[in-house]
């Protein structure tokens, strides 16, 4: 597969790979010019359904002025999240950064090294990795040896197919293991149908063989202190069961099917935006979702919103309250401190988060975050 | 009253029961929630067997909301149109396990 802008970087990287995996739509909203790759036009179907009538949800801050919790003020950042870039080897149908072969926005090193300035001097002690896939960042590894020289716990979220996408990533397991990196990994079901439904044709098969790799270097195996967790999220228009039960039955298909073990199953609920949302409103599923959603709200995961404890850097070195927020384009709102290059503690600690509808996305059922269910 | 016996907006408002008969929606939502939880049977278990008898019973209600649940809890296509079969064969079979009694009448009354 060959990308069709001329990305330079990605000629580089992914051209002549026979085994990537791709779904069937190849490419970004972005690339495609769709209205919804402007974030105005996805916050404006939040406000107002597709349809520019009738259509209308309990705006999301009411919900929390209703319980006490507006403003939404952090508890204090624990979590530094970094988005290294959009480029991604799959193209999956539900994807909230829009990645893909074909984007090409990629940290640089310069804001890399902004970020070690603020972590080398921060009590924050976790670092989230994620993209796109993370790995195709260049300096990705560089990066990753710099922070853990600050002696901080690293979370990448890696794709498993991209372990495989070249000979130069097939060591990535090894040098994960080498670090002690945490790893993250989709695998919305532990069939092959649902799984490249989702994430494209061929993925399963492919994740499955990744995962060996990781179980093989002790990633997920009882003892090894190598922690692989994986993400279920739905292939559908509809809310994830309980985490606690799916847990089960992916420890128990996966280990009988194919001698696979993991650690914990974070069962994550899809955001109303970016291509999932198109996905909706092609569907013709977005209200009634938007409806579950709001039906579903539960003061209790309101509590505990990851955005309360997070901060989400984007490609660029934009400071945002989460992923999601950082795809809508909405910034931290800190007088001061809205990029790396300016980032203060204090003054992130003491925001007020900025809200939307798509936030009901966190708050149904037994909550969402990039660590699972939040009750 | 509108012009259909069957509104598929009406399953949202199922709830409402409770405004002609209070108590007793409340004990019925008590004990419906409590069936369908996690005991014996697992709350996935119980959405499987909640699809067959809604086809049983021809609920398009149930239908709606049991093709959501048990799809939502991971289960096939295969197992839920499965499931389905089992429910038109006990179906079926009820019909055809009547054949008995129409040939014990008839070898009754026959010479």
């Amino acid at each position: 597969m060959k990308s069709e802008n001329n990305n330079l970087v990605l000629n580089t990287d992914l051209a002549d790979q026979p085994k990537i995996a791709v779904s069937e739509r190849i490419k970004s909203l972005q690339a495609r010019h769709h209205f919804l790759s402007d974030a105005n036009h996805q916050l404006e179907i939040l406000a107002h359904g597709n349809t520019g009538n009738e259509f209308s949800l309990i705006p999301f801050q009411q919900q929390l002025e209703n319980i006490g919790l507006y403003p939404l003020k952090p508890t204090g950042v624990e979590i530094f999240q970094v988005n290294l870039g959009k480029m991604c080897n799959q193209v999956c149908k539900h994807c909230h950064v829009d990645a893909g072969p074909d984007r090409k926005e990629i940290m640089t090193r310069e804001t890399m090294q902004q970020c070690l300035d603020v972590l080398k001097n921060s009590p924050i002690k976790t670092v989230d990795l994620t993209g796109g896939a993370p790995e195709l960042n260049p300096n990705f590894r560089w990066f990753v040896d710099e922070i853990k020289k600050l002696d901080k716990h690293v979370i990448v979220r890696c794709n498993l197919t991209i372990i495989l996408a070249n000979a130069r990533f097939n060591d990535l397991p090894a040098y994960y293991k080498q670090h002690g990196i945490e790893i993250v990994s989709s695998l919305p079901f532990y069939t092959a149908d649902r799984t490249d439904r989702q994430r494209g044709n061929g993925v399963f098969e492919q994740s499955i063989h990744a995962l060996k790799l990781l179980n093989e270097e002790g990633y997920g195996i009882d003892g090894s202190g190598l922690i692989l967790n994986l993400v279920y999220n739905p292939a559908g228009a509809f809310l994830p069961p309980s985490q606690q039960a799916l847990e089960a039955e992916f420890k128990a298909e996966l280990f009988k099917n194919h001698g696979i073990s993991f650690n914990q199953l974070f069962a994550i609920t899809n955001m109303p935006i970016s291509r999932y949302l198109d996905y909706l409103l092609e569907s013709g599923n977005y209200e009634k979702y938007m409806e579950k959603l709001t039906a579903a709200f539960n003061p209790a995961a309101a509590y505990g919103v990851m955005c309360r404890n997070t901060i989400s850097v984007s490609w660029d070195g934009y400071l945002h309250d989460c992923d999601f927020n950082q795809m809508l384009e909405m910034k931290v709102s800190c007088a001061d401190s809205t990029h790396i290059s300016t980032f203060q503690l204090d003054e992130l600690n003491n925001r007020e988060i900025v809200l939307n509808q798509h936030c009901y996305g966190c708050t149904a059922g037994s909550g969402s975050s990039c660590g699972g269910t939040v009750t | 009253m509108s012009s259909n016996y069957y509104e598929a907006a009406d399953l949202k408002k199922f709830g409402s029961i409770g405004e002609f008969q209070k108590p007793m929606a409340d004990k019925f939502f008590d004990w419906y929630g409590e069936v369908f939880k996690d005991s014996a049977l697992t709350a996935k278990e119980k959405s499987l067997i909640a699809l067959a008898v809604s086809h049983a019973v021809q609920c398009p209600y149930c239908i709606d909301a049991y093709s959501s649940d048990a799809y939502e809890k991971g289960y096939s296509e295969a197992q839920m149109m499965e499931a389905v079969h089992v429910a038109a064969a006990i179906r079926g079979g009820a019909s055809m396990v009547h054949g008995v009694q129409m040939m014990n009448k008839v070898k009754e009354i026959q010479m």
